[in-house]
């Protein structure tokens, strides 16, 4: 019988999770890295007993670490995040020049053939990859070297390199979205970059529809049709059907469309979850009800979700790497919120039970489905 | 000379040792050579107290020894008889700080 593994980086460590394929019972193992901020970590599909985490802490800076057994133990591997060349200076919140620094790794992503190779989009916004299985790291210059890059500004969290997508079909195609930057494609590795934006009307910046400058929250993407995209923004949940060229607005009937997690069905590529997010300062679920909301039509019809979650006096937040599907025939959807709740659906989303309900806040949320 | 170095909590699980190591440093041992010593046998601790490349102290990272904060010292300052001859460690400090 299948098992499903659930990965979860949280404020003060990481925790995983495991069920049989049910997925009613749970047995909860961690912190791993106590006292760590874990802002990610995530399995090799190639070899799923490989994970890759990323914990850092303020005094000690950057660690990467590796798992061989499925999260039982772990080893350090590697650290070095130098950017390539002079890396100069993008814009602060001001509009002044500030120097691009490394920060953290907010994301990390597992290539999907070769277990070695890693991904990692890191704070102050580049990404970077490892061949070694995370010792060594790289940059890819040309994405902090793009024209533009001077006068991207950070968002409130800092100018992170949230979201890597690779996709299944062309292996010299990624997505990245950069906060406040917007989304950027590869088609050749790495080697040049482009902003894919247009489409993208973000009010509070000085040109609504610059090719740049437009928080992008997450981007989501079913494995089985990766020309098509769905993005939270800041504000407006967006989609792509040509690999990014060109978006146009989903929202819908959704009570707000701010928000940081979105996902998308395992076998339903029209399938589409959000949880609306009260912004601009409040940055908690609209009326104190915790509402997953899903759209069965790609976007614009959405349904709240509410079975089994909180419907009064909550006010927690859902990042955005916290949410997650597993691959089972039914397919299982899985959130964290900033009050160490991890929440999971066997029913695609109709009914909800919380695994756990007190870890530290949950910065992200990933899932294996085993064999 | 044996040179006694008490680390954080977080970098003796990432080192995988106790609060106190003992390092073999040429004399005159200093905070540079001390560090350069405890990085040389616990690679992993490299970039996790000062900086990769610039060797520069990680901002909320303190050194002291003797009851002395050593940690805005030329780093190439020698260290204090009593450390050189171990009767004191050499400490590595994690600044109060956190959330």
């Amino acid at each position: 019988m299948s098992k499903v593994r659930v990965l979860v980086g949280t404020h003060k460590g990481a925790f995983i999770l495991t069920s049989d394929g049910k997925r009613q019972q749970w047995e909860v193992a961690g912190p791993h890295f106590a006292g760590w901020e874990v802002y990610h970590l995530k399995g090799s599909p190639v070899d799923p007993n490989r994970i890759y985490c990323a914990p850092s802490t303020g005094w000690h800076g950057q660690v990467i670490q590796r798992s061989e057994d499925g999260g039982k133990t772990w080893e350090p591997v590697g650290n070095k995040f130098a950017y390539e060349g002079t890396p100069g200076t993008h814009q602060w919140y001001d509009g002044t020049p500030h120097p691009w620094e490394f920060k953290r790794v907010w994301h990390i992503e597992p290539s999907l053939t070769d277990p070695d190779k890693v991904y990692a989009g890191i704070e102050d916004a580049a990404i970077f990859e490892s061949t070694d299985g995370g010792r060594n790291w790289t940059e890819f210059p040309a994405l902090r070297e793009h024209d533009t890059a001077k006068g991207w500004q950070p968002g409130a969290g800092g100018m992170c390199l949230h979201t890597i997508v690779l996709d299944p079909s062309n292996p010299s195609r990624i997505y990245v979205a950069i906060s406040a930057a917007g989304a950027f494609r590869t088609d050749d590795g790495g080697k040049s970059w482009k902003p894919i934006n247009r489409g993208l009307h973000s009010q509070y910046i000085p040109n609504p529809t610059a090719e740049v400058g437009h928080c992008v929250h997450h981007i989501a993407m079913s494995p089985q049709r990766p020309g098509v995209l769905f993005m939270q923004k800041h504000w407006d949940v967006m989609r792509s059907d040509d690999a990014g060229d060109n978006w146009r607005e989903v929202s819908g009937n959704l009570p707000t469309d701010f928000g940081f997690a979105i996902d998308v069905h395992a076998h339903e590529p029209e399938t589409v979850y959000v949880v609306p997010i009260k912004s601009d300062s409040e940055h908690f679920p609209p009326d104190g009800k915790l509402r997953v909301f899903r759209s069965r039509t790609g976007g614009n019809e959405w349904e709240p979700l509410t079975r089994g979650l909180p419907q009064s006096n909550c006010f927690v937040n859902v990042l955005r790497d916290a949410m997650a599907v597993d691959t089972m025939d039914e397919c299982g959807v899985y959130f964290g919120t900033t009050g160490g709740q991890v929440y999971a659906s066997a029913d695609a989303g109709d009914t909800w039970a919380p695994i756990v309900r007190d870890l530290p806040a949950v910065l992200s949320v990933e899932v294996q489905t085993l064999a | 000379m044996t040179i006694r170095v008490m680390l954080p909590a977080h970098l003796r699980n990432l080192a995988r040792v106790g609060a106190e190591v003992t390092l073999e440093v040429a004399a005159p041992a200093t905070i540079a050579s001390t560090l350069d010593a405890l990085e040389s046998r616990y690679p992993v601790l490299r970039g996790t107290i000062r900086d990769h490349d610039t060797l520069q102290r990680r901002p909320f990272i303190r050194y002291f020894a003797c009851q002395e904060d050593l940690s805005h010292q030329d780093p190439n300052t020698p260290l204090a008889d009593a450390v050189l001859t171990a009767s004191e460690p050499l400490i590595v400090l994690g600044a109060i700080a956190g959330g």
